[in-house]
């Protein structure tokens, strides 16, 4: 017969003091964990969201990113014709020539300066990517205006409505802010592309084409097209999966962060162990009652790892709590891929408290097994002597 | 105090299990923050320079890396006074043979073979290999870790095309060579892709970055506002920076580590903290008895309080002391580990990082001993001795 778990949840009230120390040690360690996975999936989610799976990005063959890729208005004027390519309600194709490049910005977190995506672009291209406007107004062609990211507004003292910027050949007015959603482009500064091209001396030295198909089923034979075309040179691919590539990014800040919380998982249990011995010790005379009463070792053993799991439980829900306020907090990473910052806001989804908990339940599993053996071992009366 | 050691080794030894387990949990706390602090101190403030690197700046464009400057720029640079030498170092990118497959990676630079061996002393290849690489225009070197990579031997014909310049070059390995601090690269000379370039490209005469070389360590500050202020009115104002600042900026790539680290650090301590805490008042409770019988003997409040004290301070410290062994096994691993960031190259437990683990170990005793420690040593006599546990 099983012990009822209130004898356990009881015990751990009693001993408050103890019970809190480890449990808040596990949470520290939960939380730890958490903040960097929340990291990791509000990168994700920046990167996931960015790009219509409808639409195809084309960079020269060879270039795995718009930054070193090259294209020419030739090459953008052989392949906006093709099949398969989208129009817009004036019969023009939805095809948008672009020219990419990085400038440093003096960031909030950086002051000696970060990366920045500058991307100038036509009409079509903002029209092709489900932007709004959250302050000031679009650019207009041909003028040394940009509009900036809502995150770039927000990381970047020189970057707001009203200042200016200098790049290229001089001053840049800053006049409006957008808003992608989650995406990317929250992270980056458009222009006009006669205009920005002409500041970098790269009239004909553009970076990429963008492509909106007729529907998503169209896009794979658009994709073969584009690449079997010997006369282009290029590679296509869903802008999707371009920017999916870029979530390991992330990867050096994720591979510290589980490894820190390793490590301190370790310790955690090494804490809960200790809680978990000093416990069977102070109750030894109880556990002798019990087996007196006619419990068996087995529920005996299985009673105080029961304790453990609800003591790391209680450490992995309080984890959770700590990381909470985290939620929606914006912080930037660069990616070698763009060589620029993105901005994204942590993320702290159902799913990784989940694995907080569960991470807090192992932590509490490993700390209980031994103590609650030997707890069950115990000659009964022995036990009953013990003070 | 020291009259008391005996006792205090004797008392910290009465429960074994315990007493190794705080030790191994303070120990693995301890080894993640001294790691964590030497990272800190490695990322944001390098390791030692050497005394080549501390002569190094990089010039590139104020707007940033991926805007170009006249290659024109590179003579007035050497004319600067301060200056004793200058080079292209350009970018060059482009993929060897998959360029998908991030192992294909690593950094391609066109330089000036026979400056190269100049501003970097400490790239280390035998003479003739340097010889071959000055004359040969289609050789390049690479460094030992990217050969082993790739399993290539001197002769090895290596093709990179070309992304940002529009050309496909086939080169000769000539030399292997050996550097910790010039990163793990392929250089090749500047000429053989200057000519390659079709002769009306405007990419023939433009530049990423250049590598100065200052007379003394003293001229770096001057050379670097010299050479900013040469050009602050051009089309392409620059930036110059020095090579550790040049370094340290990539670091800002990883996110806002700096603030990472320092969190990590705080909830680490805190959790040492705990389990000491934690630890202390369990044996402390388990001894009130005992305290009441070493008052009869005659022990004061303030020797007890002493004992108890000195006992965590005692578990903290073996935990402190393992705790660093076990940190400084593994920077030695990380040191030898292939990682992006030359700025880990350096990282090591310093004797001012063993002090500072040190100290915060022995604080930590301290402190999570104070609160139970005391009020066992104002307890009376008899209420100690009647107290059941």
């Amino acid at each position: 017969m099983a012990i009822p778990a209130s004898y356990n949840l009881r015990n751990l009230v009693v001993r408050k003091t103890t019970t809190i120390m480890t449990a808040l040690g596990i949470a520290l360690t939960v939380a730890v964990l958490l903040s960097v996975l929340a990291l990791v999936a509000g990168l994700r989610t920046a990167f996931e969201s960015t790009g219509d799976p409808a639409q195809v990005l084309v960079m020269r063959k060879g270039a795995t990113a718009e930054l070193n890729s090259g294209m020419t208005r030739a090459v953008f004027q052989d392949m906006k014709f093709k099949q398969g390519i989208a129009v817009d309600a004036n019969r023009q194709p939805l095809a948008s020539l672009e020219i990419v490049t990085v400038i440093n910005l003096a960031s909030v977190d950086s002051p000696a300066g970060m990366n920045v995506t500058l991307r100038g672009l036509l009409p079509v291209g903002i029209q092709m990517r489900h932007l709004s406007i959250l302050q000031g107004r679009w650019f207009q062609t041909g003028h040394r205006e940009v509009v900036v990211g809502k995150n770039i507004a927000k990381r970047y003292p020189g970057a707001q409505l009203g200042k200016q910027l200098r790049f290229g050949k001089g001053l840049w007015d800053v006049v409006g802010v957008m808003d992608g959603g989650q995406s990317a482009v929250n992270s980056e500064i458009f222009g006009d592309l006669g205009q920005v091209s002409s500041d970098f001396d790269r009239q004909d030295g553009l970076s990429s084409v963008l492509l909106r198909a007729t529907d998503t089923a169209t896009v794979p034979a658009l994709i073969n097209s584009l690449n079997d075309d010997q006369r282009l040179n290029v590679d296509a691919m869903t802008e999707r999966s371009y920017y999916e590539s870029q979530t390991n990014s992330g990867a050096p800040l994720q591979f510290l962060g589980i490894f820190v919380s390793i490590i301190m998982a370790v310790g955690s249990s090494f804490a809960a162990m200790n809680t978990m011995y000093a416990s069977v010790a102070r109750r030894s005379k109880e556990i002798g009652t019990l087996r007196v009463l006619g419990f068996s070792r087995g529920s005996i053993l299985l009673s105080f790892f029961l304790e453990s799991l609800l003591l790391s439980l209680f450490g992995g829900l309080l984890g959770c709590i700590l990381v909470l306020p985290l939620n929606g907090i914006t912080t930037g990473i660069g990616s070698f891929v763009t060589f620029s910052e993105i901005a994204f806001n942590f993320r702290v989804t159902p799913q990784i408290m989940i694995a907080g908990v569960l991470f807090a339940l192992f932590m509490g599993a490993v700390g209980g097994l031994f103590p609650a053996r030997m707890a069950a071992k115990k000659e009964i009366l022995t036990a009953l002597r013990e003070i | 105090m020291f009259r008391y050691l005996p006792l205090i080794l004797k008392s910290s030894m009465r429960n074994r299990r315990r007493s190794a387990l705080t030790v191994a949990s303070i120990a693995v706390s301890l080894c993640l923050l001294s790691v964590l602090m030497a990272m800190y101190h490695a990322l944001f403030y390098g390791g030692e320079q050497t005394p080549a690197q501390a002569l190094r700046l990089i010039t590139h464009s104020k707007v940033g890396l991926a805007t170009a400057m006249p290659y024109s720029f590179l003579n007035k640079i050497r004319a600067v006074p301060g200056v004793k030498d200058a080079m292209l170092w350009q970018w060059f990118g482009g993929s060897y043979k998959d360029a998908r497959d991030q192992k294909n990676f690593f950094a391609r630079f066109a330089v000036e073979p026979s400056r190269l061996f100049n501003i970097y002393p400490e790239v280390e290849m035998p003479a003739d290999q340097k010889r071959a690489f000055e004359q040969l225009r289609t050789a390049c070197i690479a460094s030992d870790t990217v050969a082993n990579k790739f399993g290539w031997k001197i002769g090895e014909k290596i093709i990179i095309v070309g992304d940002i310049f529009p050309v496909t070059l086939e080169f000769t390995l000539v030399g292997i060579y050996h550097s910790d601090t010039a990163g793990d690269a392929l250089f090749f000379n500047k000429d053989y892709m200057r000519e390659s370039l079709p002769a009306t490209s405007p990419m023939r005469d433009i530049a990423s970055s250049f590598e100065v070389q200052a007379e003394t360590p003293a001229d770096v500050p001057r050379v670097q506002q010299a050479i900013d202020a040469m050009f602050e009115n051009s089309p392409q104002p620059t930036k110059t920076e020095s090579e550790r600042a040049f370094q340290l900026s990539f670091v800002a790539f990883l996110g806002n580590l700096k603030l990472f680290l320092m969190a990590i650090c705080g909830a680490v301590t805190f959790t040492i903290l705990l389990v000491s805490a934690n630890t202390i008042s369990m044996s402390v409770r388990e001894r009130v008895r005992e305290v009441g019988v070493l008052k009869t003997l005659g022990f004061t409040p303030a020797a007890i309080l002493g004992l108890l004290i000195g006992e965590a301070a005692v578990i903290a410290a073996i935990g402190g002391l393992l705790g660093m062994g076990a940190a400084a096994l593994l920077c030695t691993g990380v040191r030898q580990a292939p990682t992006g960031i030359i700025a880990l190259k350096t990282l090591e437990i310093s004797p001012a990082i063993a002090i500072y683990t040190l100290l915060i170990a022995l604080s930590i005793g301290v402190v999570s001993s104070l609160i139970p420690a005391s009020s066992a040593s104002r307890t009376s006599i008899l209420d100690s001795l009647r107290y059941s546990g």
